[in-house]
């Protein structure tokens, strides 16, 4: 078991304009599941493939167990790996690729036997052991990629979007058996997906990227409950965090002629402009005469089965606002809306960072 | 019933082709090798048999088959995993290596005779050098004569397997190799267990073909040596025109034809996934 430290990699493609991972550092604990979340292009797979071996940094350090293996090539990582596309070797038995890092290494034939076994047990793959790749479903390829990398028992394991190639239904399936695995194998796993949903089903902590950069790090509900910056709000959570802006005046929040009580913390911010967010979830609704909360009406109702999502306008523009799956609402409807002062987040409306 | 006859058509066209360019000229083929002017016969192919030439011409190519193909897989295989790199200049190495594929086998045979030539240019360096000139073509050094051959075709018809080999690396996908060093594969391991495997059509196309063109070498042996290293097609050759005689010359052809399809076939059986 090893633990991993990546320090001030940064890597900028020859044929790229911008740096890849611009100056990213980070640390995984031994045993840990981190996972690596952001949106198509924000530099995770380069990070890993650094991480893997895969690929050069134009500076920095990759530290596995301890050991300085920025200079060492892949082979010598010890590492396994899931690759997005698979890539199990199609001319070899599921047997073969299960068993391949193990006949890299040499390993004798009884344990080689006992271990490959093993491994396709753990991932349902027993019927299937003398089979051709080609002869297998896209769930079962995506287990044999697994089952290979988990059969090298190897320090660190490394996936880069394995469930993206699954169709909803197995992906959901796959990721909580993903889960159970891997915490009972306790290997250390650095996962990128850009699926935040599976991002916060499966990291012990989460780490969210932006344009080569590390936005936040975290626990899954602690980045989900108080995102440290807009876009992380806004790319956590389906629906994305709500965001409206307001002027602070007098201890409360005023848009247009609505306003909600605001913290006492704002008191610096009065008579100026700040950005305040909400996840849908934490708006209440409050039918019937009462006076508090704010006006807003409904725009569209969406029963998810487990919920009603609807989509409100008020003054402050668009919200999205979950709710138990018994109210009665239609398009045109007016409501009012409670914004707790508890599960509001206050941002900086320049740079985005939230006020401390 | 009715659907037959649009794809009888749709297909008639290669039915055609086929029975003029192959079958009527194997059923010519297999008549003038069998067929005297006094009705069936096996006269031509006894005479064949019976000519010391036709055994030489046999072991010689046999012996240039199993000598040459391995050297030129070697070699065709270790170029195409070195393009495979993307050295430097890759396209000008894969063009100085590709341009013998352009040039005629006959071509090939007078500029390997210009250099292995008694007069020649290697004789030429060796004697600049001070070292005591050899006659590489002579018919009393077959060692050296025959390595003349081997030289000359390898030089000539390498290009061929390395394009298909290169060809053919394209189709392995960069992830396998990826993978495989994740894993743990040192490059030997990477081309042992996962390059060649998936080469392995293409190896066999290859193989087909540099085997059947083996069996038709002719040119560049003709070139450099004459009749002191007869070849099979060679004997066609030299039955057909010079000792005008065409049955015994189609006698020798069938030889050819047969050892090509037995060739063919063994290779599917054997490289059979
Ligand atoms: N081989 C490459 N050559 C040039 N640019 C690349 C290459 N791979 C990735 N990039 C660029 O680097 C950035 C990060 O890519 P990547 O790490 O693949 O993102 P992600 O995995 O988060 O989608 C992107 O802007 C992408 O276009
Ligand atoms: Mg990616």
């Amino acid at each position: 078991m090893a633990g991993v430290t990546v320090t001030n990699l940064v890597k900028t493609y020859p044929s790229g304009n911008r740096r890849a991972t611009d100056d990213i550092s980070l640390d995984v604990a031994d045993g840990e599941f981190l996972v690596l979340v952001g949106p198509s292009g924000c530099g995770k797979t380069t990070l890993l493939r650094m991480v893997a071996g895969l690929e050069t940094p134009d500076g920095g350090t990759v530290t596995i167990g301890g050991r300085d293996v920025t200079r060492l090539p892949a082979r010598e990582r010890g590492l396994s790996m899931v690759f997005q596309s698979y890539a199990i070797f199609p001319h070899l038995k599921v047997r073969q690729n299960i068993g391949f890092g193990l006949t890299m290494q040499k390993v004798p034939k009884p344990e080689w036997n006992t271990r490959v076994e093993r491994a396709a047990e753990l991932l349902d793959l027993t019927d299937y052991l003398d089979r051709h790749p080609a002869q297998l479903s896209g769930g079962q390829r995506q287990r044999v990629a697994v089952a290979r990398a988990i059969a090298v028992d190897a320090d660190v394991l490394l996936m880069d979007e394995p469930l993206s190639n699954l169709d909803a239904l197995l992906r959901l399936q796959f990721r909580a058996e993903l889960k159970k695995i891997v915490a009972r194998l306790g290997t250390t796993t650095l996962y990128v997906t850009h699926d935040q949903a599976e991002a916060m089903s499966l990291g012990d902590r989460v780490a969210v990227m932006r344009d080569g950069r590390i936005a936040q790090i975290g626990a899954p509900m602690d980045v989900y409950d108080r995102p440290g910056e807009r876009f992380v709000g806004g790319f956590l959570g389906a629906p994305p965090m709500n965001f409206f802006t307001a002027t602070v005046h007098q201890g409360s929040l005023v848009v247009d002629d609505q306003s909600v009580p605001a913290p006492a913390s704002l008191a610096s911010w009065n008579d100026k402009k700040i950005l305040a967010g909400i996840r849908a979830e934490n708006i209440t609704i409050t039918q019937g005469q009462a006076q508090e909360g704010v006006e807003a009406e409904v725009e569209v109702a969406e029963p998810t089965g487990s919920a009603i999502l609807l989509t409100v306008r008020w003054a402050g523009g668009e919200l999205k606002v979950q709710t138990g799956p018994g109210l009665r609402v239609a398009p045109g409807d007016r409501l009012r809306l409670e914004l707790p002062a508890a599960a509001l987040r206050f941002y900086d409306p320049e740079t985005g960072l939230v006020l401390a | 019933m009715r659907q037959t006859r649009p794809a009888l058509l749709l297909i008639a066209p290669s039915i055609i082709f086929m029975a003029a360019l192959f079958l009527w000229p194997l059923i010519a083929g297999v008549t003038q090798a069998f067929h005297g002017p006094d009705g069936p016969t096996t006269q031509y192919v006894r005479r064949m048999a019976d000519d010391p030439y036709f055994w030489e011409a046999l072991r010689n190519t046999a012996l240039l088959i199993v000598v040459l193909i391995p050297l030129q897989f070697a070699l065709a295989i270790v170029m195409a995993l070195l393009m495979r790199e993307r050295p430097r200049f890759a396209g000008l190495h894969f063009y100085i290596w590709v341009v013998p594929l352009a040039i005629s086998d006959l071509a090939a045979g007078l500029v390997w005779l210009s250099i292995f030539t008694d007069r020649g240019y290697l004789n030429s360096v060796l004697d600049g050098l001070g070292i005591p000139t050899y006659s590489w073509l002579s018919f009393e050094h077959p060692q050296t004569m025959f390595l003349a051959v081997v030289v000359a075709e390898l030089w000539r018809a390498t290009s061929l397997v390395f394009v298909i080999v290169i060809a053919g690396l394209q189709g392995v996908p960069r992830d396998y190799d990826e993978a495989a060093s994740v894993f743990g594969a040192t490059y030997w391991q990477r081309v042992r267990h996962v390059i060649l495997p998936q080469l392995r059509p293409s190896l066999q196309v290859a193989l087909i073909l540099r085997t059947i063109l083996a069996l038709e070498a002719f040119a560049v042996a003709q070139a450099l040596t004459g009749r002191n290293f007869p070849l099979l097609v060679g004997e066609t050759y030299q039955w057909y025109y010079q000792l005008q005689n065409p049955n015994v010359a189609t006698a020798i052809a069938l030889v050819v034809l047969a050892l090509s399809i037995v060739a063919a076939v063994g290779y599917l059986r054997l490289m059979r996934p």
